[in-house]
């Protein structure tokens, strides 16, 4: 009955997503408001009925209604309360409900913003998000019903089908098949919700873009209104991409984070339009320039939203023929290209209009080298785009399926990567306008000074690797040009500043000095830990001194330090990484880069939801100093999956990674152990922790922005 | 004719003798290839049948057999080369970590930096169009967007542009209204 209302809700769900696209179109024609309000209205009302359809299914999730085909395939009676919650999104006809109610939720938070000052684009705006809304409702409804309930047919097979075919008994199951285990890992539950944040935050700004180009308004109008939830858009797509490369790192039991992997990749190219767009929307705000590309870089993002969604639900991935079978993907291809030969056929009619309101002038200007920035994002597109279409292409043309792997990628994407970090230095010295390659030279001198150092000093110490002595010194680059500008600033800034705020100023950062050497002299053998936290404390006040006044354009640097930061723990484990695999007798040893582990015994015990566990203790020895112990583990769930879990030793310098290889023969005996030994890897997670924190200052709300725009 | 024949046989004899003893050595002197040497190929190659996957840490049963068809092969005195080369007559390229280069598959290799170089020569010529020569006066809003001052200049940078700019602001309120 439940199942039923649940469906129900979804039909009624997708007619108001209809009717609010016609009414939204009627209503542009006919000039009329009565009908663009009821559009409103009907894309208002979305949003609670989705959630009534939402919450049924969570309450069908948590109390085990194994008569329904998708609570049975990821729910069984031995998963925790919130797994069965998470378990929403743990499968694919749950995963696009939650796609619709976020579609739903952010059309409906849109819609509710005071509309006086843009009523023309308000239609619009409805009619794309609506259409994307009924588009995904549609899928849930006719292909991917979450609803559909086990049957046992005449012919005795099992079908899953929302109303009994002709003679069939309904079938009741008294335990599901349980979440796959992969998807347990916290990573993995926040990951997809933050990866669906992102895509379904880029339809708003897409939906305002195509509501500028139907309604002939080539200002920027769109870009002002839409600057906030492409941030988030960003930072959420950001965040489902390191909670990902998190989650493999610590449950694939490889080793490493990102493995050029067709569905990582579908997830990465909308990121990259999105970065370069959110670069290149600066030089339309600011100079008036690139109005088309800015365009077609929303409408690319869009469709590479709809296309990963694609890449990863239809099954093209695995075969193209697989796609052909399934009917889910060419309901997909369909709408991608009436979506995007639409988009493009708009903005070749408004083309004229969105000519650019002056003229470049310099190579050396800060917007030129963001376009330049934004050609190189757009190459290591290409090189993903390409990398993940053509086994597909050779699977049709030749009938074999051919692997692009690692390999490719990194040989091809490692120098664009490399030009984007460059950029990433050079271009916060720019002027907008009028800049020579003599003003230029003058700004970058003295940040090149140390840099240079660099790598003469790495070379001493011994690194020969020229990926490595390329990349720190363009990371070295990027931090010293970062913190230069940081310096400029707050001399100038320090001077502004009224002269009860420098008291203010001065008193807390004496107050902070005497906390920390407080804290040093309390325990004298532990004093790098206050020094970093010293050294921190005294940034963030400087921060907060620059970003009162500019939060976006500091907030944009703390960014571009973060990813220089997570290039450190990038270039650590992709250039250093090592890794030896033994089988090992209790008391054995296993030696790699400086470290010596011990075997030294095996349990196996079974665990409450029913998992059998399989843990290793292994000691870690760096000489003679005993540094600690490690518990690599295998997993094997009722349903006979493994999970393997590395044990790893974490530290600023490097992770030692042991793996408990289950795929071998493992007895108490002798057990075998593949070791992995990631330098630095560290920095990478730190540097999407700063991320988020720059982020956050970039997002900040500037006073005067606040009431000249009328945000929403 | 005779001894002919006798010295070509014991010269046979000895060739096919000589050809044995290296084998029979190999094979009594070769340890068995360690996990590191047959994961040094392995993680070369992928999983038949897993979807992207290296062969050094799938979890199939298969693909531990195709492990110990390494190590066996290795055993054997085989190269690199040779054992890569018969998992791709078994089952084919998707094996290899990248497409080989022949055929259709050149395509992999050359598209993405045609249309990168496709992608810098319209930029630059692009540049050439816009660069003019600048004749008209810089405003006072393009002399504070000195590097790195935070300032944002005006857009448009001269009389000219702003005179175009207002036009075009008249003509959207036209519009609108």
């Amino acid at each position: 009955m439940l199942a039923q209302f649940g469906f129900g809700v979804f039909v009624l769900t997708f007619l108001l997503a209809l009717f609010s696209v016609g009414a939204a179109v009627v209503g542009y024609f006919d000039k009329s408001d009565r009908w663009v309000e009821a559009a409103r209205r009907a894309m208002l009302l979305t949003f609670p009925l989705i959630t009534l359809a939402v919450l049924t299914l969570a309450y069908l999730l948590v109390t085990g209604h194994y008569e329904l085909q998708y609570v049975y395939s990821v729910t069984s009676n031995d998963m925790p309360f919130y797994l069965k919650i998470t378990a929403l999104w743990g499968g694919q006809a749950g995963s696009l409900v939650l796609w619709s109610w976020l579609m739903s939720a952010f059309a409906s938070a849109v819609t509710l913003r005071k509309w006086e000052r843009d009523r023309e684009l308000l239609p619009w705006v409805i009619v794309v998000t609506s259409v994307t809304l009924a588009f995904f409702l549609s899928l849930s409804i006719l292909y991917e019903n979450p609803f559909a309930r086990w049957w046992q047919t005449t012919a005795g097979d099992f079908v899953p089908r929302m109303f009994a075919p002709a003679g069939a008994i309904p079938l009741t199951p008294t335990d599901g098949q349980g979440l796959n285990p992969l998807l347990r890992h916290p990573g993995m539950i926040i990951h997809p919700p933050m990866l669906y944040l992102g895509f379904v935050a880029f339809v708003i700004p897409f939906a305002f873009a195509i509501a500028a180009l139907v309604t002939g308004r080539s200002d920027d109008r769109w870009i002002r209104l839409t600057r906030r939830w492409t941030l988030v858009a960003w930072l959420f797509l950001s965040l489902g991409l390191v909670l990902g490369m998190r989650w493999a790192y610590d449950v694939l039991g490889w080793g490493g984070y990102w493995a050029w992997d067709p569905v990582e990749i579908a997830a990465l190219m909308p990121w990259l339009t999105g970065t370069a767009f959110l670069h290149s929307v600066m030089i339309q705000e600011k100079r008036g320039m690139f109005k088309q590309w800015n365009m077609l870089l929303i409408i690319l993002t869009y469709a590479l939203v709809i296309f990963g969604t694609f890449l990863t639900r239809s099954g093209v991935l695995s075969s193209v023929h697989a796609f052909a079978e399934s009917a889910i993907g060419p309901m997909f291809f369909a709408f991608i290209g009436i979506t995007f030969v639409t988009s493009v056929a708009l903005l070749i009619y408004r083309w004229k209009d969105l000519r650019a309101e002056v003229e470049m002038h310099s190579l050396f200007s800060r917007e030129a080298l963001f376009l330049l920035n934004n050609l190189l994002f757009m190459g290591v597109l290409i090189v993903c785009f390409w990398g993940v279409i053509f086994p597909l292409i050779s699977e049709l043309v030749t009938g074999q399926k051919v692997t692009v792997g690692p390999p490719f990628y990194l040989r091809a994407n490692g120098p664009l990567f490399g030009a984007l970090m460059a950029l990433m230095g050079i271009a916060p010295l720019s002027a907008w306008g009028r800049s020579t390659y003599k003003t230029l030279g003058r700004a970058l001198w003295k940040p090149s000074i140390p840099t240079v150092i660099v790598p003469v000093v790495l070379a001493i110490l011994g690194v020969r690797n020229w990926i490595a002595l390329v990349g720190f010194t363009l990371v070295a680059f990027v931090i010293f040009v970062t913190l230069y500008e940081f310096w400029r600033s707050w001399r100038k800034s320090i001077l502004k500043i009224s002269r009860s705020v420098q008291w203010i100023l001065l008193i807390l950062l004496i107050l902070l000095s005497i906390g920390f050497v407080v804290w040093i002299f309390l325990d004298l053998s532990n004093w790098i830990t206050p020094v970093v936290c010293m050294l921190l404390s005294y940034f963030l006040v400087a921060i907060w001194l620059l970003a009162r006044h500019n939060p976006r354009r500091y907030g944009g640097y703390l960014i571009h330090l973060s990813m220089v930061v997570m290039a450190i723990g990038i270039l650590g484990i992709e250039v250093y990484q090592t890794t030896t695999q033994k089988t090992l007798a209790v008391g054995e040893n296993i030696q790699i880069a400086g470290y010596t582990l011990r075997y030294d015994s095996l349990a196996q015990f079974p665990y409450t939801d029913g998992r059998i566990v399989t843990r290793a203790v292994v000691s870690v020895f760096r000489g003679e100093k005993f540094l600690g112990e490690l518990y690599p583990r295998y997993d094997y769930y009722p349903s006979g999956q493994p999970m393997t879990i590395a044990g790893v030793r974490s530290t600023l310098a490097d992770d030692l990674y042991v793996v408990l290889v289950n795929w071998e023969n493992v007895s108490a005996a002798q057990a075998p152990f593949k070791v992995y030994h990631n330098p630095l890897v560290n920095w990478l997670w730190i540097g999407s922790l700063m991320f988020i924190f720059g982020f956050l200052v970039a997002a900040w709300p500037e006073r005067e922005e606040e009431t000249r725009e009328g945000k929403i | 004719m005779r001894t002919k024949n006798i010295i070509l046989l014991t010269f046979y004899f000895l060739l096919f003798t000589a050809s044995l003893i290296p084998d029979v050595a190999v094979s009594a002197q070769q340890p068995t290839p360690s996990d590191d040497q047959v994961n040094a190929i392995a993680r070369q190659l992928y999983c038949p049948v897993c979807e992207n996957t290296p062969l050094d840490v799938c979890p199939t049963t298969a693909c531990h057999q195709w492990r110990e068809l390494i190590r066996q092969m290795l055993a054997e005195g085989k190269t690199e080369a040779e054992i890569k080369q018969y998992f791709v007559d078994y089952y084919g390229a998707r094996v290899l970590s990248e497409p080989p280069r022949t055929g259709i598959n050149w395509l992999v290799y050359v598209v993405p930096p045609v249309a990168f170089l496709a992608g810098v020569t319209l930029l630059f010529r692009a540049f050439q169009t816009w660069k003019r020569p600048a004749k008209e006066p810089i405003t006072g809003a393009d002399h504070s967007s000195s590097p790195g001052s935070g300032h944002e200049p005006a857009k448009g940078s001269g009389t000219a542009a702003d005179d175009e700019y207002v036009a075009r602001l008249e003509e959207e309120l036209k519009k609108r209204n």
